[in-house]
């Protein structure tokens, strides 16, 4: 029985990952923005699985309440042994390809508001020596595109920030995994045409749960997106910037 | 916050009427009142699982908000098993949640991939009709999503009008966000079935007048085919719930468990030919010569309620132009020879149901529009073939003399005329509706093509 924070919790995603650590028994501290959405998620996990869950308000844009966030969270739950990064926004990408406020706030949400949360907790984990650290970044920061690049250079950062977090804590006991989902049957692709390898968050949730357990460092869920990135990261700049993706 | 919608030709379960919606799928309770306050010069509708058969869950050109992601559970009492729930929530979810705890739905239709809160605007009856009613009777409370965007509870003490206004409403005076369900105490996850097959229709109807009382569900399937002596001879099947020590003894320690079924998908549309009057006719007499008269059969809950589910997509055995499933009840009095004008009508014009079901009803829930009355219900499956609808339009007129009325929940194709014939409480309904809708944002196909707003 582990003690796991799960940041971003209202998302389908957060919903079914909750459901698989709660289906092991373990304690979860659910937060997120919208609180009366957070404690829906959280009735439905105590009757669904006797599970033992908290809940808390938690805002990633705005930085300066972050730690005292975690020490709530600290103070609730007696401990942390692992976080679960799962908060993330599309919302205003159309304005944020011209206009600053609307850029500023998916990078807040997206990269700042994460690296500064696990930052904070990554403290407390390297202290205790043990624990593991996921962050749901996206399959959409391995390469920067004319479609999303204000949402994919957010995420791109993000995947970086893991990936040094990982190489610093990796000697200190603290497990770094990277979730890079594809295409999720969430509201972010709902109506935005037929795309390909749409997976079901149940599907998502239930592979990337199984990834941290695992202890990997970077999973592409479903792995199929593993070849398809690695097909769209070897395309020459030169050709790339011709394609309309 | 955009909302984005997919444009989506769709249909109710028996794949006609077809029409182009646009569909929300909101994931978050504030999502929906958002939803609502958008802009859709045809409205917006509700719509669960898509089990409604006709054009109940269709709106065409206009918004329609698929309730599927708003599915959590809220509060469950393990004393008393009630349970709250989101309206979006299925009937399979529930009981995969709450059978093992020992606690199944007091009434339950035909399939569980349904949502809670359709079953609410559908007022959905069971095999247990004749004792225990439709669901709206355990149904506690309700809190709906008006189109002002305001939220209000509504239930038998609160908001009385809008309540019973809601039950059977199909979804058209707000939107069920949550519903409180009393659940029922079982046994186990078995049924204990008694067979009774029967020579003709006189002989069905007595069988269930003598025995419906000592059993809480009950049901028979018809062969519609059969004519002459044979006319409306069937096969009944009575039901109740096991107790532990009615099980073989395997399942004795641990009476909850089911083992999980197989379930197949019909992958393609059967082509026409293949349900024809001589198809029909052996599959009737093989269906009839497999169930003999026998008691005390044991069967899990899923092969006595949902017999079809685990075939998915069945509905596609009807071919391309899809089906509809005519559902009447007719009262008591005169009921045997009503339900054999029906059955004669539909064998003399050579229309043959592919499946016809049989069952009484007890008492109404109160609910407006509610489909049950005391009497007689009827099923009848049929294939859309070229001039099937004047066929149903004479049966129509034989329910309307005779005081009954037609399943909204199954309807595609009732005269506007015959519907508010039928539906004596239809100006109270439209009453409420005017009072928490006065601009008619909540629409629907069948809204729109049964009048439901008029005045006829």
């Amino acid at each position: 029985m582990r003690h796991v924070l799960l940041v971003g919790a209202t998302s389908p995603l957060a919903r079914y990952m909750a459901y698989e650590f709660a289906r092991l028994g373990d304690t979860l501290f659910l937060a997120g923005r919208d609180l009366e959405e957070v404690e829906r998620v959280a009735s439905d996990l105590r009757i669904r699985f006797g599970a033992t869950v908290y809940t808390g308000r938690f805002d990633a844009a705005a930085i300066e309440e972050h730690e005292a966030f975690v020490q709530n969270v600290l103070r609730t739950m007696g401990e942390i042994e692992g976080v679960v990064w799962v908060a993330g926004t599309m919302d205003g990408l159309e304005a944020a390809f011209r206009q600053p406020s609307a850029l500023k706030r998916l990078i807040e949400v997206n990269f700042t508001g994460a690296a500064s949360l696990l930052t904070l907790v990554a403290g407390v984990l390297e202290e205790r020596g043990k624990g593991f650290i996921a962050g749901v970044s996206s399959v959409a920061g391995d390469r920067g595109r004319g479609q999303n690049y204000p949402y994919g250079s957010a995420k791109g950062g993000f995947s970086l920030f893991l990936q040094g977090l990982r190489n610093r804590l990796s000697r200190k006991g603290v497990q770094v995994t990277t979730i890079k989902p594809g295409f999720v049957d969430t509201r972010m692709t709902w109506g935005r045409g037929k795309l390909p390898f749409l997976a079901s968050p149940q599907r998502v949730a239930r592979e990337s749960v199984q990834a941290i357990l695992k202890g990997k460092d970077i999973a592409y869920v479903p792995a199929v997106w593993w070849l398809i990135m690695l097909i769209i990261r070897s395309i020459p700049e030169r050709v790339f910037k011709k394609m309309n993706l | 916050m955009s909302t984005f919608f997919l444009q989506k030709e769709i249909t109710g379960w028996g794949r006609f009427p077809r029409a182009r919606c646009h569909l929300y799928r909101p994931e978050r309770v504030r999502e929906v009142a958002q939803t609502l306050q958008g802009e859709e010069p045809a409205g917006f509708l509700p719509r669960g699982l898509g089990r409604a058969y006709g054009d109940a869950g269709l709106n065409s050109e206009g918004g329609v908000i698929l309730m599927e992601r708003l599915d959590r559970f809220l509060a469950f009492d393990a004393e008393t098993g009630v349970l709250r729930c989101e309206g979006g929530t299925s009937l399979a979810d529930i009981i995969r949640t709450f059978l093992p705890r020992g606690w199944f739905l007091p009434v339950t239709p035909g399939t569980k991939f349904c949502t809670v809160g359709a079953c609410v605007a559908c007022d959905v009856h069971g095999k247990n009709h004749h004792h225990e009613g439709s669901i709206g009777n355990f149904v506690r409370q309700l809190l709906l999503l008006l189109p002002s965007g305001e939220s209000v509870r509504c239930s038998r003490e609160q908001n009385v009008d809008l309540f019973f206004a809601t039950l059977g409403g199909m979804g058209l005076t707000g939107i069920v966000l949550e519903v409180e369900l009393q659940l029922r105490r079982v046994q186990s996850a078995y049924i204990v079935v008694d067979y009774v097959r029967t020579r003709n229709l006189d002989e069905t109807l007595q069988t269930f007048h003598e025995r419906d009382a000592r059993y809480p569900y009950s049901v028979a399937w018809l062969d519609c085919v059969a004519s002459g002596r044979d006319f409306g001879k069937g096969v009944l099947m009575f039901g109740r719930h096991a107790s532990p020590d009615e099980l073989p003894i395997p399942h004795r320690h641990s009476p909850f468990t089911v083992r999980a079924k197989r379930t197949k998908t019909l992958p393609f549309d059967l082509p026409e030919f293949v349900l024809n009057p001589l198809s029909l006719r052996a599959f009737n007499s093989m269906y009839y010569r497999a169930h003999p008269t026998r008691d005390g059969v044991v069967t899990d809950y899923d092969t006595y309620f949902y017999p079809l589910d685990s075939i998915l997509q069945w509905n596609r055995a009807y071919g391309k132009r899809g089906f509809v499933q005519w559902q009447c009840v007719l009262p008591y009095e005169n009921g045997v020879r009503n339900l054999a004008r029906i059955l004669e009508t539909a064998q003399a014009r050579r229309t043959y149901p592919f499946l016809s079901v049989l069952k009484r009803m007890g008492e109404p829930s109160g609910g407006l529009l509610s489909f049950p009355m005391p009497g007689y219900t009827l099923a009848l499956d049929f294939p859309v073939r070229d001039g099937l609808f004047a066929v149903l339009d004479a049966l129509d007129s034989i329910v309307s003399e005779a005081g009954g009325r037609l399943y909204l929940a199954k309807d595609a194709r009732m005269s506007a005329e015959t519907f508010h014939l039928t539906y004596p409480q239809l100006s109270r309904w439209q009453a409420v509706k005017a009072q928490v809708d006065p601009k008619g944002r909540l629409q629907s196909d069948m809204a729109r093509r049964l009048r439901l707003l008029e005045v006829l």
